[in-house]
């Protein structure tokens, strides 16, 4: 049976005490941002773009809290100059991202940002971990909320499975 | 009467209290420095369009403690999808002043949109803030950042002119600690969590 996800991960976000949850939103993550509205705890910010995501956090780490940053793929290439701030002040963001692109994409515009995606967050200074199971998801959550280190974990789009263009 | 940034900013920050404070990138970080360097300023040395959301995340981290911006047009017109995400968001202790020269200041005062008449009091006005103005009255200004009902945006006009730089210091980890440190006391250096 497929693991839960999104539920272990809200109880990861949960334990490492993340009160801030930014997001743009993807298919994949409707469920961990839904789970994440619906607890009093964590504030959900929905962003107009993911670089603002950056900014956020690091303005939530100046005032003592973590932040997540939800997201897919092709978001990664909204951020690239602005994360860089990630690494000049040393601020630990994690993001999770849903990725596209991947076997069995419909979309071939979403092709060159999905192959670029681990490249470009690695030139930026973030560390990847590829989550191509489900059940590898939360644990890699829970390790970057330790590390606090700039950490993207990217979720396989087998795992989400292919967005369908027939609904 | 023309107001001058330099002034103005002092002006604004003259006795700031608790006040929290960041800076966007450019003349404005060189402003709040010029002012008077403190551990309680974040000026951006990078990041162009994201001091807003700087102060949003410190805004929503510090629900107690005001919070004021204070950036340029050009770095403003760069995250203005910014003033729609804290639209939402509905931040009471949290200000955006926009020091507004109408030119990219640091690249050769080049004209910005204000220039043309783009109103970005106005674009705030629309997405929810509660106060929202074109205004040089400082002392009104003042009252609102420490004491306003937000979130508040306000424009100030001033003078386009070149100044001579007044540099914060430039490593972004220690401008981070130093900032931590001074508001979250010995629990800034202490893990987030246990392990």
């Amino acid at each position: 049976m497929q693991p839960d996800w999104p539920q272990e991960v809200h109880r990861a976000l949960s334990t490492a005490q993340v009160r801030i949850v930014a997001y743009v939103p993807d298919a994949g993550h409707q469920r961990l941002i839904e789970l994440c509205q619906g607890d009093r705890k964590m504030r959900s910010v929905v962003l107009t773009t993911e670089e603002e995501g950056i900014g956020l956090a690091c303005g939530a780490w100046l005032g003592g809290e973590k932040s997540v940053l939800l997201m897919q793929s092709s978001g990664v290439g909204n951020v690239i100059n602005v994360a860089g701030m990630l690494r000049t002040c040393g601020i630990p963001l994690l993001m999770i991202v849903t990725m596209r692109g991947e076997q069995g994409e419909f979309n071939s515009w979403q092709v060159p940002m999905g192959e670029a995606t681990p490249g470009v967050l690695q030139a930026m200074g973030v560390s990847v971990r590829r989550a191509s199971r489900a059940q590898e998801i939360a644990p890699f959550v829970a390790d970057a909320l330790r590390h606090e280190q700039a950490t993207a974990v990217l979720i396989s789009q087998g795992v989400i499975g292919i967005k369908s263009f027939r609904q | 009467m023309t107001l001058h940034r330099r002034e103005v900013v002092k002006t604004l920050l003259a006795e700031r209290g608790e006040l929290l404070v960041v800076a966007g990138l450019g003349s404005t970080s060189w402003d709040i420095t010029a002012a008077g360097d403190a551990p309680l300023n974040f000026p951006l040395w990078g990041a162009m369009g994201q001091a807003a959301m700087v102060g949003l995340g410190l805004a929503l981290a510090q629900p107690k403690r005001s919070v004021l911006v204070i950036t340029g047009d050009g770095e403003m017109l760069m995250g203005m999808g910014s003033l729609a995400t804290i639209g939402v968001q509905q931040p009471s202790n949290l200000t955006l002043v926009v020091i507004d020269n109408e030119r990219y200041g640091e690249t050769g005062m080049q004209k910005t949109h204000t220039a043309h008449g783009v109103d970005l009091a106005g674009v705030a006005r629309a997405c929810g803030f509660k106060y929202s103005k074109t205004t040089s009255s400082l002392k009104a200004l003042r009252s609102i950042i420490h004491k306003g009902a937000g979130p508040n945006f306000a424009v100030v006009k001033v003078a386009a002119e070149k100044l001579p730089l007044v540099l914060p210091p430039l490593d972004g980890v220690a401008l981070k600690e130093r900032f931590r440190r001074a508001l979250l006391g010995d629990s800034a250096d202490v893990l987030s969590q246990k392990r």
